[in-house]
């Protein structure tokens, strides 16, 4: 009874210890108040709107597999003042982007554009959904052909 | 054309999509395998250091501006934070490269003074300034993902190189030649 007891005890001990493992990893990591414009929305809602329709189409550098309107990295709150606070200062969507592209390259785009390396990401499909339409038209028509003689056969 | 032949056309054809569905589970199979590229490599290098200064990040020393690079020499460019814990294994690395007459300027990422003092007193001192960004605005400006990264500026005040992660010994070679290059 005793030992079942310290087995659960000791379960929860090690539960508790991994939930409290990434907060405490956290704190290790800094300290400091995020930056201003990290968690704070603009005043104005159209500037705001655009700061966060832009958030969403740039890579969280940290971690790359989210943009930086969805990443709790610090470093993607740092990059997320830098974007409303150039918004605020009056810079459009677009030079906030290229102002990133110059210094990271197309990487920190997290919505794909067409350059010199991605167009067969754009192109490829169409020539796919042309292809497959070219296929199922001939198999149409054939599908017709064949059932008008087929008729015809008949006695 | 009799039915016969078209029939194994037919039937050959109908191996393409398989065809191709086993190429693309090859490749991504394949592509699993590779080494995904963890690190974001800056595009500012071959471009002038971007203008900033940077308050002092501890009482100890001068805090970092982007005129301090100017003048004659090439110089390091850390950037590093008392948290990060890979800096404190390339500490005596930058200490070696001092003591070899190289001039490293640090930026410190979202740090304390205290916390800086303690690190430079536990790690040794290898900066002539440290600056302080407590929201990476010059980090961004430099086209840097993380800590600890090391950038090598030259005489004319260009971005000559960039070291990505913490410096082992067997870099501090790599980084003096590439000092050299950067005259």
């Amino acid at each position: 009874m005793s030992r079942a007891l310290a087995l659960v005890v000791s379960g929860a001990l090690a539960l508790a210890a991994l939930a409290a493992w990434p907060l405490a990893s956290a704190i290790a990591q800094d300290t400091l108040p995020p930056a201003p414009y990290a968690y704070t929305q603009l005043e104005d809602p159209a500037l705001e709107a655009k700061a966060n329709a832009l958030m969403h189409t740039l890579r969280c550098l940290k971690c790359q597999s989210q943009s930086i309107a969805d990443s709790d990295a610090p470093m993607a709150g740092d990059m997320r003042h830098q974007v409303r606070s150039r918004i605020l200062a009056g810079d459009s969507p677009d030079e906030v982007r290229a102002w990133l592209i110059e210094r990271y390259g197309d990487y920190v785009s997290y919505s794909p554009e067409v350059s010199q390396t991605t167009w067969p990401l754009f192109v490829v499909p169409v020539l796919l959904v042309l292809a497959a339409l070219f296929v199922l038209l001939r198999r149409l028509g054939r599908g017709r052909s064949d059932k008008i003689v087929s008729e015809s056969s008949l006695p | 054309m009799s039915t016969a032949e078209t029939r194994s056309g037919l039937r050959l054809w109908l191996w393409v999509p398989l065809a191709l569905f086993a190429f693309f589970a090859g490749l991504a199979g394949y592509m699993l395998t590779q080494e995904k590229p963890e690190f974001v490599k800056s595009t500012m290098v071959g471009k002038p250091l971007p203008e900033f200064t940077l308050e002092p990040a501890f009482d100890g020393l001068p805090g970092a501006s982007s005129s301090d690079f100017e003048g004659g020499k090439p110089r390091l460019l850390n950037i590093w934070a008392s948290w990060c814990l890979p800096c404190i294994a390339e500490a005596p690395q930058l200490e070696a490269l001092k003591e070899q007459g190289v001039e490293i300027i640090g930026i410190a990422i979202r740090d304390r003074p205290e916390d800086v003092a303690r690190f430079l007193e536990r790690h040794g001192n290898p900066y002539t300034r440290i600056g302080a960004d407590a929201i990476s605005a010059v980090q961004l400006e430099l086209g840097s993902s993380g800590v600890p990264e090391t950038f090598v500026i030259g005489a004319d005040g260009t971005i000559r190189y960039q070291h990505i992660g913490d410096i082992r010994p067997e870099h501090i070679a790599l980084l003096k030649a590439e000092l050299e290059k950067a005259q």
